[in-house]
């Protein structure tokens, strides 16, 4: 009897913990990565990850409270028993972290030490330094190679995804992949397929994310029927330094260890940072947010800080504020900081040139995280109001067999994340879904049955899509076409949206398209490690992707977290509050999931209600000092539970 | 998300390209715009999008490896006006702040074998990560409670030696490390150090050992010290070196009596 095999793709936190769990269970894994594993995306991640805990739960934090705290920041547009349920799971995934051996900083008694981060009152988030996700990311890379060499798991580094390859009923039954030196073509029969390929800030040219996180994994199985959940959701992160190739994260740490964000009172004042006193600074997140201060959650920081330079108060009129952690600033010793940040600081010197403990850091916001992704189920448990355990159906997607799991899915973080739930829901939705996937492969006929023409038609498919790619001559470069959508999308499809200006990057995206089927021309030609080839590939999938991204939000007619919507004519109006420009967030009309398909070509789009059977919405404020205007959200409809 | 106006002015680049493991290397010229802060990952990348040499010749533009932009992944490792170095972090200010005006060489690094460019071939990092057990051999994944309690001074030693990205740039610099031999290099020893420090890894400690003493092991280390001043992430390399070495010691000894 041929062993069943599940493929996970994409080596990142979420396909590690997958991988590591299956073959646990004793489920043989085939891991595809384009990049040897622990050269992935997670690495870069910064803060921390977040738990309840011991001391937290004594000044009254609680499972349920960091449930509420997620829901909240992600203004009610999550599904919430999978919410609660990796809120309960947290706890558990720290001991596992800690007993592999991740070097989480420690109290002067040897416990984890803990530090405030994004939308908490409480201390609830665990962290290495200020480069929790490389930790985190080598400890699992460990364990996978432990798996590696008794013979459980197969690694594929230097592979890519084309498409999965689905069978006559529908069911995602392996994939094909090309060795990106080799340039070979091959199938490989899985018998369930688990995406964990990341998010897609390159959509948007700059961005935190690494060149590889092209979002081309999502929409390899978007073409071919997969459905996307809420893309139009995407998270811009407040500080990050701006740059030509890429915006270098400077983690929400630094705020939560005592950073202030400050513009100077005077506009275009010249003067040198430290010879600004304090009290000709504006530290206008404190001054707005007196409960949160500087820890808002992101949205909120990100359209503040716009906001404030669109006014003019930006470091030189500019669109730049300072991240001050000079001791001065906040009254934390320099070798304190060096501790706690160490990571940080030094990418800010390296880049920029100068020791941020001792100059305030120049920052603006830059995209960074997807909340949206593939569409996937959930099991509810109707009795613990978290997922029943070992079901198929938790993290599948519309394709019967194909899973997706971390910032590849849609499911966790609503309109809007919280800091240090990433790198906790990449590791909970990998160690929870693999025993229910071990029980869907069990529950269906063995892959090795199908027919051979099955897997020989697939792969036949994208050696001619190869062949027409690398035959283009047209005058279109990808990179070029690249920098366009990047720009297009950057200008206008993050902080501010408006619809006049989402229509016009939709018809950017439609000649794009054009220009790409009928007008490419590709830099190498060649059949050895051809990365323009690669590149030209992830372009078309950008694209489409944008369109999803665009075409969901000129439809979504409200504002709800990082979707901030301002009608044409009041677009101009500089002179009010961003919030009273702004359309509201109408539950009435827009408490549901925005369901993207490819079909014909095109993006279509269709809804489907929100469960919000734990918590009912509430207005969502962190106690802004200056008004919002007189017009209170719609009350949510009666029944609005799924 | 704009990055303030900065001059864009002309540098020239020489690249030592190779178009496949078996054939011949050979340089070529390009001519590319870039800012005071462009890193060398910039410029690859403007040529990617325009390949054509100083001399005007459309070519296939060099492969290179890269991912995180921002020297956390260990992927852009290459020698940079002859210096290992990765390549998003190293800035053209920096390299021309005593010669501007004077070309970049770029060139693959020497010790791994070339596949193509500046792609080279670094499997034998991780396969001796496969030899010397570089992992904890927990009791699998279930909840069993919390780790052991680790002091803050413990972790201050283990955090810095948790960084390692894999990069290549110790055996790159390290004149025992050549590519037909099996000297497992800086990066094992330091890496081995670390697991052999904690309590869940210690289990593995004698495996460690035999490895790290056998072929290409702790005896073969010249004390050179390349390895620590071109470590990026500045890890005490030389120290976990003598730390190996002591440990090699100790292990020895007991080996001897409990024969």
């Amino acid at each position: 009897m041929v062993q069943k095999r599940v493929i996970v793709v994409g080596g990142g936190l979420a396909g590690l913990s997958t991988s590591m769990k299956l073959s646990e269970e004793g489920v043989a894994v085939d891991l595809f990565s384009l990049v040897p594993v622990k050269r992935s995306h997670s690495v870069c991640a910064q803060g921390g990850i977040n738990a309840c805990n011991d001391v937290a739960r004594q000044q009254g934090y609680s499972e349920w409270e960091h449930f509420d705290e997620t829901v909240f920041g992600g203004d009610f547009l999550a599904n919430q028993p999978p919410v609660l349920e990796m809120a309960r799971m947290a706890p558990g995934i720290i001991d596992l972290l800690d007993r592999m051996g991740v070097p989480f900083s420690r109290t002067p008694e040897g416990n984890r030490d803990l530090r405030l981060f994004g939308g908490s009152l409480y201390k609830r988030t665990f962290y290495a330094g200020a480069t929790t996700g490389q930790q985190l990311l080598y400890a699992l890379d460990e364990q996978v190679r432990r798996h590696e060499v008794e013979g459980h798991i197969t690694k594929y580094e230097f592979w890519e995804f084309l498409a999965p390859i689905l069978d006559d009923n529908g069911r995602c039954c392996g994939i094909v992949a090309q060795d990106l030196r080799t340039m070979q073509i091959r199938s490989f029969r899985a018998d369930a397929v688990v995406m964990a390929t990341g998010g897609n800030g390159l959509i948007f040219g700059q961005s935190t994310m690494s060149i590889i996180c092209t979002g081309s994994g999502t929409a390899r199985c978007y073409q071919v029927g997969a459905r996307l959940g809420n893309p139009e959701f995407v998270q811009v992160h407040p500080t990050a330094i701006p740059g030509e190739d890429k915006c270098r994260l400077m983690s929400e740490s630094a705020r939560g260890e005592g950073g202030r964000l400050w513009v100077p009172r005077k506009r275009h004042d010249s003067r040198h940072p430290n010879d600004i006193p304090e009290e000709e600074r504006d530290y206008f997140l404190e001054r707005l947010y007196p409960k949160y201060k500087n820890i808002v959650p992101r949205d909120i920081a990100t359209r503040e800080i716009f906001y404030i330079c669109e006014q003019g108060y930006g470091i030189g009129g500019g669109q730049m504020v300072y991240l001050d952690l000079t001791e001065k600033a906040t009254g934390i010793p320099y070798d304190v900081l060096k501790r706690k940040l160490g990571g940080i600081l030094e990418t800010y010197e390296k880049f920029v040139g100068v020791d941020p403990l001792l100059e305030p850091m120049k920052i603006y916001p830059a995209v960074h995280y997807s909340m949206g992704g593939l569409w996937v189920d959930f099991a509810k448990d109707e009795k613990t109001g978290g997922l029943r355990k070992a079901d198929p159906r938790n993290q599948m997607t519309n394709i019967t067999g194909l899973y997706a799991a971390g910032e590849a899915d849609y499911q966790y973080h609503g309109a809007n994340r919280l800091g240090a739930n990433s790198l906790l829901s990449c590791i909970f939705t990998g160690l929870m879904m693999a025993p229910g996937i071990k029980k869907f492969i069990a529950s269906q006929p063995p892959v090795a049955e199908h027919a051979q023409s099955l897997y020989d038609g697939a792969v036949q498919k994208q050696q001619a899509a190869q062949t027409k790619l690398l035959n283009s001559k047209g005058s279109d470069n990808p990179y070029m076409m690249h920098r366009e959508l990047g720009k297009a999308m950057s200008d206008n499809v993050t902080i501010i949206r408006c619809n006049s200006k989402l229509k016009q990057t939709l018809n950017l995206i439609e000649s794009l398209k054009d220009r790409f089927q009928n007008n490419l021309g590709l830099p190498d030609s060649g059949m050895w490690n051809n990365q323009s080839l690669g590149f030209a590939r992830a372009c078309w999938d950008m694209i489409l992707l944008g369109e999803a991204v665009t075409a969901a939000a000129l439809a979504r007619e409200e504002s709800r977290g990082s979707h901030f919507k301002i009608p044409d004519d009041m677009i101009n109006h500089h002179d009010l509050p961003l919030e009273e420009r702004a359309l509201q967030r109408d539950d009435e009309h827009w408490l549901k999931t925005t369901l993207v398909s490819y079909v014909d070509g095109k993006a279509a789009l269709s809804y489907e209600p929100v469960d919000v059977s734990l918590v009912p919405p509430r207005a969502r404020n962190y106690g802004k000092v200056t008004a919002p205007p007189a017009k209170a959200p719609a009350a949510p409809a009666a029944g609005a539970a799924a | 998300m704009i990055a303030p106006a900065e001059t864009t002015k002309t540098v020239k680049l020489n690249v030592l390209r190779q178009d496949s493991p078996d054939t011949q290397p050979y340089w070529q010229h390009f001519e590319v715009p870039c800012t005071p802060s462009s890193n060398v990952t910039s410029l690859l990348r403007s040529i990617s999008a325009n390949p054509v040499t100083a001399d005007g010749s459309t070519v296939a533009p060099p492969a290179y490896e890269a991912s995180c932009l921002e020297e956390v992944c260990g992927s852009c490792t290459m020698l940079i006006n002859g210096r290992v170095r990765q390549a998003c972090s190293t800035l053209v200010r920096k390299i021309q702040s005593d010669r501007p005006n004077e070309p970049i060489t770029i060139a693959p690094l020497t010790k791994f074998p070339v596949i193509r460019d500046l792609v080279v071939d670094r499997s034998r990092m991780f396969e001796n990560l496969k030899r010397i057990k570089a992992w904890m051999p927990i009791d699998g994944s279930f909840n069993l409670g919390p780790g052991p309690k680790i002091t803050p001074e413990e972790q201050q030693t283990m955090y810095p030696l948790s960084r390692c990205m894999t990069c290549g740039s110790c055996l790159e610099a390290c004149p025992q490390f050549t590519r037909d031999n099996q000297f497992l290099g800086a990066q094992i020893f330091s890496i081995a150090r670390y697991y052999n420090m904690h309590p869940n890894g210690k289990t593995e400690k004698d495996a460690r050992m035999e490895v790290l003493m056998g072929e290409g092991g702790i005896t073969d280390c010249g004390n050179a010290q390349n390895c620590v001043k071109v470590c990026p992430k500045e890890i005490p390399l030389t120290e976990s070196i003598g730390v190996i070495g002591r440990a090699a010691t100790v292990y020895s000894i007991k080996k001897f009596f409990s024969k």
